[in-house]
């Protein structure tokens, strides 16, 4: 907390940007996402729009492994769940995108609570192997329940159309999607000043604790893999529709594992944290492929050498955070911000 | 009626060679887990690399393959002693989570490293046993199988024996027991650690081998490293006889799910049987057959 800041009445003390200067921030920090599209490429645009897409996905995930201490392998295949379940009901019932997705939300919710049940039993590592084998076993059917969902040829999704207006291109989508980030932002932050919310973070401290002082664990449990599977799912959605087209392979374990790494370098447990990891994720493989089209004229074609590359940075980022930084970028924005505030008073 | 015993034998059989790589695998596995409590999800990628060292050594080096074997183990052992010593013993004490991860990012380090080193393509042994199947009670067994099933058990026999008879086998069951016991017995358990991953790299790379020589490597060899969970947790998490047992269930399970499910399905019940099995034995029995029932305390 800032110095020289008192609160004297409980509703200062529960808001959520506390200061003048931090509400003042957010409203610049708005309207530059609100004018971003008129001043960039293309190529830009689709980068900011994978980053909301995976933000949605992520916050889902940090309130399940960050902050209820459930950790999932599979959110991968959650996502699959949603993406799919969007893409059938869009092009097999020719059910509107609106609708859609919401159902796609709901339908991966109550997947990833069946994949939750075992949860009352287990926890930790073997929680962990448990979500990997919903992983697998998802991404099984989705491959070879060919008549719904295509197989590996996967399906084309149509783009949404709300009032006669089509989101068909980046730009369009642009503004969607960032509704869609900032809601999911939103509601996970607040979803940590509720009593649900707070039930979570007791379940991660100490479970045994928890149930002591009377929190339904199993109940919490499965609502924690519910909530998470709900955003899994409309990240899966939006995707879907934003891409036009979805296969099998783009739900695999990796994609389950890139979630991870996101909530893991961005720091477990923090919202604004997994904002910033999924930028930085992002980023560094884009990055590196743009690198990659820079010296394609001098070294020709290097493709299969930088995609070995993104993977071994991957795997060394990921490394040095949990080694040099485990709390992850949120930890690095603290100490900066707490920096600046005190200069060049360095003590408190 | 007799051919349909044939191919359950049959499937039975190949379910037996390929569950003794398993085995193997799992052993170094749990081994890593017991002394280290680390959950290694690097394990495919160490396979990984006993087979492409040794492919190398062989091919590019024109060294006869038993001595390529035991300079593949030498390399790995380096590999192993070098990754604890620098990545994995920071991480001692650290969350499950962090645990988890660092291990996955390991794997992926150790997977873009052999696609640097060594591409993507499929490489294949240079033959070392016939093709020619052995006619065996009117099954045919490929000798290759035939020698990775001998090569395997030996193999676990002789770990078996070490962990019962010599000194640091002995020390290595204690410090998983109680690292504090251990400590207060003299045992220096950092060495433990090191000589833990060591095994368990030389243990897999031999499983890599036996691989490569049945089906010739490339880079979805690491997926034997994810299928390795089902055995660990049908054995226990920390029981070595468990991961054994596990491997030759799980490789059978597979095989007779690939041979009588895949005309029900369509297809690819191989991989998903044994992870639909996990699910039910973590439901039902969640420590396994043999893996010690943790009992909590505030």
């Amino acid at each position: 907390m800032p110095c020289g800041l008192f609160h004297t009445i409980y509703k200062t003390d529960e808001r959520i940007f506390k200061t003048v200067w931090v509400r003042s921030w957010l409203v610049a920090f708005g309207l530059f996402f609100l004018l971003l599209p008129l001043f960039v490429r293309d190529y830009l645009l689709y980068v900011t729009n994978m980053i909301f897409i995976f933000i949605v996905g992520a916050v889902g995930l940090n309130i399940l492994t960050g902050f209820t201490g459930q950790i999932s392998i599979g959110h991968g295949a959650f996502v699959a769940v949603g993406a799919y379940t969007s893409a059938i009901l869009t092009t097999k019932l020719g059910i509107p995108f609106w609708i859609a997705l919401p159902i796609a939300g709901l339908f991966a919710a109550l997947i990833g609570m069946i994949f939750g049940i075992p949860s009352l039993r287990i926890k930790g590592l073997y929680l962990a192997i448990a979500t990997l084998a919903a992983q697998f076993i998802i991404e099984y059917t989705i491959v070879h329940w060919e008549r719904l969902t295509n197989g590996i040829t996967g399906i084309s999704v149509p783009s949404p159309i709300l009032f006669g207006f089509v989101f068909d291109n980046d730009r369009k989508f642009y503004y969607l999607l960032l509704i869609f980030a900032v809601m999911a932002v939103a509601t996970g932050r607040n979803l940590f000043r509720t009593r649900v919310g707070r039930a979570f973070i007791a379940i991660r401290d100490r479970d045994i604790s928890a149930e002591l002082i009377g929190v339904d664990i199993f109940k919490y449990k499965l609502l924690a893999f519910g909530i998470s599977s709900f955003y899994a799912g409309v990240a899966g959605s939006l995707w879907g529709h934003y891409t036009n087209v979805i296969t099998p392979e783009h739900f695999t374990i990796v994609l389950s594992i890139d979630y991870l790494a996101m909530i893991i370098v961005g720091g477990l447990g923090s919202i604004i944290g997994t904002v910033f990891g999924v930028i930085f994720m992002i980023l560094i493989p884009e990055l590196l492929t743009t690198v990659g089209v820079l010296l394609k004229s001098t070294f020709g074609e290097i493709t299969t050498l930088i995609s070995a590359i993104k993977g071994l940075v991957f795997g060394i980022t990921i490394i040095f955070f949990l080694v040099f930084e485990p709390d992850g970028l949120s930890e690095i924005w603290r100490r900066t911000r707490d920096y600046w505030k005190l200069w060049p008073f360095s003590y408190r | 009626m007799s051919e349909n015993i044939a191919f359950l034998a049959q499937l039975l059989l190949t379910g037996l060679v390929l569950g003794s790589v398993y085995a193997l695998v799992a052993l170094g596995f749990v081994l890593i887990y017991k002394s280290t409590s680390i959950l290694n999800f690097a394990q495919g990628e160490l396979l990984m690399f006993g087979a492409y060292i040794c492919l190398t050594l062989i091919i590019e080096l024109r060294i006869p393959f038993i001595y390529a074997f035991f300079l593949t183990l030498a390399f790995s052992f380096i590999l192993a002693v070098l990754l604890e010593r620098v990545i994995l013993r920071p991480m001692i004490g650290e969350p499950i989570i962090s645990i988890i991860m660092v291990t996955i990012a390991l794997s992926a380090v150790l997977r873009s490293l052999i696609q640097i080193a060594w591409g993507t393509e499929t490489k294949v042994f240079p033959r070392i046993f016939s093709e020619e199947p052995i006619r065996f009670f009117g099954l045919f067994i490929a000798e290759v199988h035939l020698w990775s099933l001998i090569f395997a058990l030996t193999c676990v026999v002789l770990f078996a024996l070490f962990f019962k008879f010599s000194a640091a086998g002995i020390a290595m069951r204690v410090t998983a027991f109680d690292q504090q016991i251990a400590q207060s017995l003299g045992i220096n358990i950092k060495r433990i650690f090191a000589l833990s991953w060591a095994i368990s790299a030389i243990v897999s790379s031999i499983g890599g081998i036996i691989l490569g020589n049945i089906n010739g490597i490339n880079n979805a060899l690491a997926a034997m490293g994810l299928k390795v969970f089902p055995c660990v947790i049908l054995g226990g998490l920390d029981s070595i006889l468990g991961a054994i047992l596990g491997g030759f269930s799980i490789g059978i399970l597979e095989n007779l799910a690939g041979g009588y499910l895949d005309p029900v399905f369509g297809g690819g019940v191989k991989d998903v049987a044994p992870f639909v099995f996990l699910v039910v034995v973590l439901m039902i029995k969640p420590y396994g057959l043999f893996g010690k029932i943790r009992i909590e305390r505030l």
